[in-house]
């Protein structure tokens, strides 16, 4: 019976290839001219223009500056820029107030909450100064600069902007040998690398669209931001007098964005000249009529989707981090903790590439969740360097403010050197696990999720060596 | 068509305007009697009006593309519980990249009880391509003419009784942003669903008799072989032009399957 069914199937199929040959090969074209006919006989019959289509050439004048040869590309800066400087110099404020509220006031509520029931110190050390403060400190750190920058880039987007950026980019990515639809792509990495690498469902070929996920982690995404700021802010921002510092570490975050960008091309070209090689395919980009966005409802979706949605994610990987922290700063083998062996021990290879054991050791920690590897650099510098600010083994403590920081970051022996290190080591290594996982469902394959997760960090290794190296000659020289 | 708005006052007395008729389920979807899905091109506000129906909040974007994946939802009206399903904005049915894919796949083996088609007002013509491939494939759907608003304010006005005619379902105009014409939408929702309204879908002029002949040929075999698939002259036609996973879906048989839906509809 099976069988007889599976060999009519074959004779329906053969029939239908036959038929295929006596058709002709322009047939194809001919199935698609008669929709094309169709669909423009029943518009003839009930569409009328009345007089000057007016919207429209508003549009045009618009699009005419903001994709034009000369201007695109610097009003595309400069639109980053503004909302990057009007992130950090909000952001400042409402983050010390946080901290002051979550760790120099609930903390030393809990610890004595904690003494009073007579919980054992390991416990608390766990759950107080590992999870709660971990915990803390990813919503005071991250909270404000997400809450101006998601809706400032969703009014972006729900303006008509984006696929302007898109059309802007075409070409380059083009000359890159990869699909333009990438710079949409890539658009959306800015958000989430995650959400990017499910976004390039847009790609029809399977080849740009296997360049355009390995690519999408040099799209700076938002658990990147914090750090990228906040380092921008103390080491670069403090090279200025304080007027010009806030336009200056803009620009410094711009400048990375901007780098990471022009990385994304130069490892599309390298991937479709080499094991990914073949021509770019062409595509039509509508660009849709600029919209008013609705600012409130903008306002909302921006705050409920994203903001709160990142914000959960990040605590949910920053509790159990805390914990981690903790234990490693506190099981100690010998004289020393887990996390001091670590450092001591990966200290020397650290140094050539410009970084240090403590950002190795963070970054390890905070595979799960980018977020997390501000508060657990500061954590573990302290620890590191005996620092007597802290309230003990692996507790993140109080940093009321961006000086703070940079007092203890100073103490560990940063230099402006190790800030450029970090704010490009961090636009150059592994995806997040979550970003990881999402490669793997998309491509399923084992061999491009691992060329996407090592490739960036070894591009990291390479880039921070160089600019190491090229630093001691000349700067320090 | 003068406006939507006085469209909108002289249904005040009409007995489906009632907003109390619309319950948003959001994502609960346990025992639905219908499922609906939205189809159309990027960019039409198809996420916007499924917001309107489901009480989601899906991010709707100023860009084509927003929606690669499936947003599911629902939605319960005059005691009917709905299921709504929310593809990806394509511009054709006819190629192979992913987000197109499981649009057709999903209004193909999905089965949905209606497809609403959402259109751009302001681009008929680009949009009805889609429209009409649509309607090869299924026989009951909607046509939500959206962006009503944009289309006025660009002075361009169409007979929407003559494009039902010409269509052969029901043609409602909406401006989802402001949520006007969603009441219209969800009566006539209803009325393609429950086979109160029949369709007489719109069917492709100007082919080769040559082609004709070799669609009805290879049709009339698909429906022995399969008899409860509704779209044999379409499948027919996707089998000459040598669709490699149309092909496929007959050699496995999955295209007979057709009724246990979901299981073979890639997300």
């Amino acid at each position: 019976m099976q069988n007889t069914t599976n060999k009519e199937r074959e004779e329906l199929l053969n029939e239908a290839n036959s038929a295929r040959w006596e058709l002709g090969l322009d047939f194809h074209d001919t199935v698609i001219e008669s929709i094309y006919s169709n669909a423009s006989q029943i518009a003839r019959k009930t569409v009328t223009q009345k007089g000057e289509k007016e919207a429209y050439s508003a549009d045009l004048k618009i699009d005419k500056i903001v994709t034009s040869r000369w201007l695109g590309f610097p009003l595309m800066f400069l639109m980053l820029a503004t909302v990057f400087w009007l992130t950090v110099a909000g952001a400042n404020y409402p983050s010390g107030l946080l901290a002051s509220l979550l760790v120099d006031y609930m903390h030393p509520i809990l610890k004595s909450a904690a003494a009073s029931i007579n919980m054992p110190w390991w416990l608390d050390g766990v759950l107080i100064d590992g999870a709660y403060l971990s915990m803390a400190w990813v919503i005071a750190v991250m909270l404000p600069p997400m809450a101006i920058f998601f809706p400032l880039f969703t009014l972006l987007e729900d303006l008509g902007y984006l696929p302007r950026v898109a059309f802007n980019m075409d070409n380059l990515f083009r000359k890159a040998g990869a699909h333009g639809k990438q710079a949409l792509s890539m658009s959306m990495g800015f958000g989430c690398n995650a959400a990017g690498v499910i976004a390039t469902r847009v790609i029809d070929s399977p080849r740009e669209r296997l360049v355009a996920i390995i690519t999408n982690n040099f799209s700076l995404c938002n658990g990147r931001w914090p750090t990228q700021i906040l380092i921008a802010s103390i080491f670069i921002g403090g090279l200025v007098p304080a007027q010009l510092a806030g336009v200056v570490s803009a620009g410094a975050v711009v400048g990375i964005a901007v780098f990471g960008i022009f990385l994304s091309l130069v490892v599309s070209w390298g991937l479709s000249k080499s094991v990914l090689r073949g021509e770019a395919s062409a595509f039509s980009l509508e660009l849709p009529p600029y919209r008013p966005p609705r600012i409130w409802q903008t306002l909302y979706t921006s705050l409920i989707d994203r903001t709160i949605f990142v914000l959960w994610r990040a605590i949910i990987f920053a509790i159990p981090a805390g914990i981690v922290i903790w234990l490693v700063a506190n099981i100690h083998i010998g004289e020393l903790s887990l996390a001091e062996h670590f450092i001591q021990w990966s200290d020397p290879f650290a140094i050539i590439f410009g970084l240090n054991g403590v950002i190795l050791l963070a970054y390890i920690i905070a595979i799960p969740a980018n977020e997390i590897v501000i508060p657990t650099i500061l954590m573990l510098t302290v620890l590191s360097t005996k620092l007597t600010g802290g309230a003990g083994d692996g507790v993140m403590f109080e940093l009321d403010s961006v000086g703070d920081t940079a007092n203890i970051l100073h103490a560990g022996g940063w230099t402006l050197l190790t800030a450029v290190n970090l704010m490009l080591f961090s636009l150059l290594h592994n995806p997040c696990s979550t970003t990881i996982y999402t490669i793997f469902k998309e491509t399923k394959s084992w061999k491009w999720t691992l060329v996407s997760t090592f490739l960036p960090i070894v591009m990291g290794l390479v880039i921070c060596f160089f600019t190491t190296q090229i630093w001691m000659l000349f700067v320090v020289g | 068509m003068k406006s939507i708005i006085q469209n909108t006052n002289n249904c005040n007395n009409c007995s489906v305007h009632n907003a109390a008729n619309l319950v948003k389920l959001g994502l609960n979807l346990d025992d639905v009697d219908y499922v609906i899905t939205m189809a159309g091109n990027p960019n039409t506000g198809k996420s916007t009006v499924f917001n309107n129906l489901t009480g989601l909040r899906q991010h709707t974007g100023n860009w084509p593309g927003k929606t690669v994946t499936r947003a599911e939802g629902g939605f319960s009206y005059n005691e009917k519980r709905y299921k709504v399903v929310d593809l990806p904005g394509t511009y054709s049915l006819l190629s192979t990249s992913t987000d197109e894919e499981v649009a057709r796949n999903f209004i193909l083996f999905g089965q949905p009880d209606v497809t609403v088609i959402v259109v751009d007002a302001t681009r008929l013509e680009r949009n009805l391509n889609l429209a009409l491939q649509i309607l090869e494939i299924t026989d009951r759907a909607v046509l939500c003419l959206n962006l009503m608003d944009e289309a006025k304010r660009n002075r361009i006005e169409i007979d929407t009784r003559a494009l039902s005619k010409e269509l052969g379902i029901p043609v409602i105009p909406t401006a989802a942003r402001r949520k006007q014409g969603m009441q219209e939408l969800l009566a006539a929702i209803e009325e393609v669903a429950s086979g109160k309204y029949v369709c007489k879908p719109h069917k492709m002029k100007n082919r080769s008799p040559k082609l004709q002949h070799a669609i009805s040929t290879l049709s009339e075999k698909l429906a022995r072989q399969y008899p409860n698939l509704p779209n044999t002259n379409w499948v027919a036609l996707r089998l000459l032009e040598g669709d490699n996973s149309i092909i496929e879906a007959v050699r496995t048989g999955e295209l007979g399957s057709i009724n246990t839906n979901e299981s073979v509809v890639q997300s």
